[in-house]
């Protein structure tokens, strides 16, 4: 079995007395990717909000290789390797699209503002190497944010292709473990398709591991190696796709009774 | 189209700007803004070939003309305005770095420059008996400021937006409160309370440079040095910052501007980014100070107050805040029209300019244009015309600050001897009929402009005009009302979205 690259060892989440997450455990092996599903208000953006560090887990605790993050300030755990999109985005809209990709950048790399006064040619190389790291980040999407678009404020940008931004941002910080929450949400059905071959194709060229938040079941089914099903901050369910699918109490915290699974 | 059909992903070769794309396509719709921009003809190509000139160059362009300046103006006094207006620009940019840059409202921001005046004050002269060199003063006073806005940053931590902004100013009421009462802290009198630090006893020293002193006058009027020494620290502190804004700090402070917890989430330490905003500006405006307590030869607590700080603020928002440039421009408009305002001949040119060119601005040149001004001027002569046969004393009255334009205009507004309670009425009809403007449309409000000019121009004549010193505030808040309507994101400012 492959190296766990992060690990929940039974944590909770309480805002005052709700329990958000409860007693939750939870691994992604290095390599794999992961599909969290459940109803809304599950707990999988709260999920996502303790693994970056936007929250502390009240009890339990978090292992990112080999270390725990448990506290750590979010920009540290993004250091260590593990970057997120959001569910709702939350790009830099005024600044161009490659300086959203360039600013991800901050955590591995060095220079310092004395550096920048003086434009030493260390910091100069740097620049240059960051700007071929944006360059390459966004050409992993095609020709959906090259050329003409780089130097176009992200606002201009249609939804699709700020989802887009968002992953090739989320890359830019070099990540080892990549957090991907709703990323075919309010997309068409081609758009969705082309989310699908991408993530695994971030998976297999990108070498990073995938944990994903996603509720079009089509896109599940497609990358999944293995499904977590959560429902009021417990896991109920976990396996392949096809396990998960047609487990009863999965169907129930969907549809609330004991009818046939269709799918 | 699917990414198998795509190149590698490496650099591409479509990097190239494509020819053109086709009317509807994906891209052109993308890059229909930027063409509604650029102008066609010869004028078009013009202003592309200003827009492709590096910062730099503009910066060059500026700086000597700026240099060139005593050579055609003796005056002392056109040569004190040019170097309070480039102060100004200094601490336009320093703040511009905390508010543009970092989106931190920081209200504190004046009492920074203050600190370094004092600073600047206490340590080269006999308040201490201390006397350091200029070179060594400046270095120190600009650390104490950038370690002083690295603390009065701290805040930033857990407050943002209206509540930092309200921190802040406690901490600039502060500064005020301890420097006006500073003559007996702890049994020392350190900032010599509400009479500052100053005068023949004191004897702040004016900077000395290279083996020079710097006196403040020569022969009775302004030393032009001082104009000089204050555009190389502008010249430098500009380039210094623009390095910075383009380096991975100034993306990461845009970046905190636009979405903090993003910023933070994308890996940058967000904390540590704001105190680094708040020591950037804080050192400026610190270095600043020096050149003020210098060249006044001592500081006073009332130099440091709040319609200072407002002032700066109207530079920053009106030029363009975020933008270098734009900052500047604000600077240079809100300095220069302060000073023209003073002077009542001056400030009729500047008054009937602005509604020119505004008129011009809104209706081009047009049937409309025509009409408001063509019956502006023909309404004018006719209540003149009635006022004049009904009593010679309607407008015969006395004429505030003497030039051509007044000479012309007394056959056309009336100026009468006494206005008694009129003063109020127009004044008050005149924002009311303003208020009125903006709810008609079309030729309504074309029609409406007639009688509202003129009585804009009796009440300018009249009442406006013999109280230069409120007036020239209400005539920078007017410009900053209508400059934020027209363009939000200021003169040079680049167009921002908030939500979309």
């Amino acid at each position: 079995m492959a190296e766990k690259l992060l690990e929940l060892k039974r944590v909770s989440m309480a805002f005052g007395g709700l329990h958000v997450v409860n007693e939750l455990d939870l691994h992604v092996d290095e390599g794999e990717i992961v599909s969290v599903i459940g109803p809304n208000g599950a707990g999988k953006t709260t999920l996502f909000n303790l693994i970056t560090g936007v929250y502390e887990p009240t009890e339990g605790d978090i292992v990112f290789a080999g270390r725990s993050i448990k506290g750590m300030d979010p920009h540290k755990i993004t250091k260590l390797g593990i970057a997120r999109t959001f569910q709702t985005l939350r790009l830099f809209l005024n600044m161009t699209v490659i300086e959203n990709v360039m600013a991800a950048a901050f955590a591995h790399t060095r220079a310092g503002a004395f550096r920048a006064m003086l434009r030493t040619p260390g910091m100069r190389r740097e620049e240059g190497e960051i700007r071929n790291l944006a360059e390459e980040r966004l050409a992993f999407f095609g020709q959906r944010l090259m050329g003409y678009r780089w130097n176009q404020p992200a606002y201009s940008l249609s939804y699709a292709n700020r989802r887009r931004l968002e992953i090739a941002r989320a890359t830019a910080t070099n990540p080892r473990l990549l957090l991907l929450d709703e990323p075919a949400a309010g997309m068409n059905p081609t758009e969705t398709h082309e989310i699908s071959e991408l993530i695994g194709k971030l998976r297999d060229e990108g070498g990073y591991t995938i944990l994903v938040i996603e509720h079009d079941m089509h896109v599940v089914e497609g990358i999944s190696d293995r499904v977590v099903a959560l429902d009021h901050g417990v896991k109920i369910s976990e396996g392949s796709f096809e396990y998960v699918a047609t487990d009863e109490r999965v169907v129930e915290a969907y549809l609330g009774t004991k009818a046939t699974a269709t799918k | 189209m699917t990414d198998a059909e795509l190149p590698t992903p490496n650099v591409p070769d479509s990097l190239t700007e494509p020819a053109g794309p086709a009317v509807g396509q994906d891209e052109w719709v993308a890059r229909h803004a930027e063409r509604r921009l650029l102008r066609g003809g010869r004028l078009g190509a013009v202003e592309e070939r200003l827009r492709a000139a590096p910062w730099w160059a503009w910066l060059t362009v500026f700086v000597c003309l700026a240099a060139l300046l005593p050579v055609g103006f003796s005056s002392g006094y056109v040569r004190r305005v040019a170097f309070d207006t480039v102060l100004y620009m200094l601490l336009a940019l320093g703040l511009n770095v905390v508010v543009g840059w970092g989106g931190l409202l920081d209200l504190g921001y004046i009492a920074f420059y203050g600190l370094g005046a004092y600073c600047y004050a206490l340590l080269s002269s006999n308040q201490f008996d201390v006397h350091l060199p200029t070179v060594a003063t400046l270095p120190i006073v600009v650390v104490v400021g950038a370690v002083a806005g690295w603390l009065i940053g701290l805040p930033s931590w857990r407050l943002s937006g209206d509540y930092l902004a309200i921190v802040t100013l406690f901490f600039f009421q502060i500064f005020i409160v301890v420097v006006t009462n500073g003559d007996h802290l702890f049994g020392h009198n350190v900032t010599g309370g509400s009479n500052g630090i100053g005068g023949v006893d004191a004897n702040v020293r004016p900077f000395n440079l290279f083996g020079h002193d710097l006196p403040v006058a020569h022969s009775g009027s302004f030393n032009v040095a001082y104009l000089y020494v204050v555009l190389a620290f502008f010249a430098v502190v500009f380039v210094l910052l623009r390095f910075v804004n383009e380096s991975r700090i100034g993306r990461a402070w845009r970046s905190l501007r636009e979405d903090p917890l993003a910023a933070e989430l994308m890996g940058m330490p967000v904390n540590w980014l704001k105190l680094l905003a708040f020591s950037f500006g804080a050192a400026v405006a610190a270095l600043s100070g020096t050149i003020f307590a210098a060249l006044n030869a001592g500081v006073f607590p009332t130099t440091f107050a709040f319609p200072l700080l407002i002032t700066v603020y109207t530079m920053v928002i009106l030029g363009g805040s975020g933008s270098q440039a734009g900052v500047i421009v604000g600077a240079i408009v809100v300095n220069v029209l302060l000073e023209l305002l003073r002077d009542a001949g001056n400030a009729r040119y500047v008054f009937y300019a602005l509604i020119v060119l505004a008129l011009f601005g809104v209706y081009r040149l047009s049937v409309r244009l025509a009409v408001v001004l063509g019956g502006t001027i023909a309404l004018g002569f006719v209540v003149h015309g009635i006022a004049s046969a009904i009593a010679k004393s309607n407008v015969d009255g006395p004429a505030n600050g003497e030039n051509w334009l007044i000479d012309g205009l007394r056959h056309w507004v009336i100026v009468p001897r006494d206005l008694g309670p009129w003063k109020q009425i127009t004044y008050v009809a005149l924002i009311g009929v303003i208020l009125l403007l903006t709810l008609v449309r079309g030729w309504w409000r074309v029609a409406l402009l007639v009688p509202t000019l003129y009585l804009a121009a009796f009440v300018w004549e009249n009442v406006m005009l013999t109280a230069p010193e409120a007036t020239r505030f209400i005539i920078l808040g007017a410009i900053l009302v209508s400059v934020m309507i027209a363009r939000p994101s200021g003169i040079l400012g680049e167009r921002r979205v908030e939500i979309v």
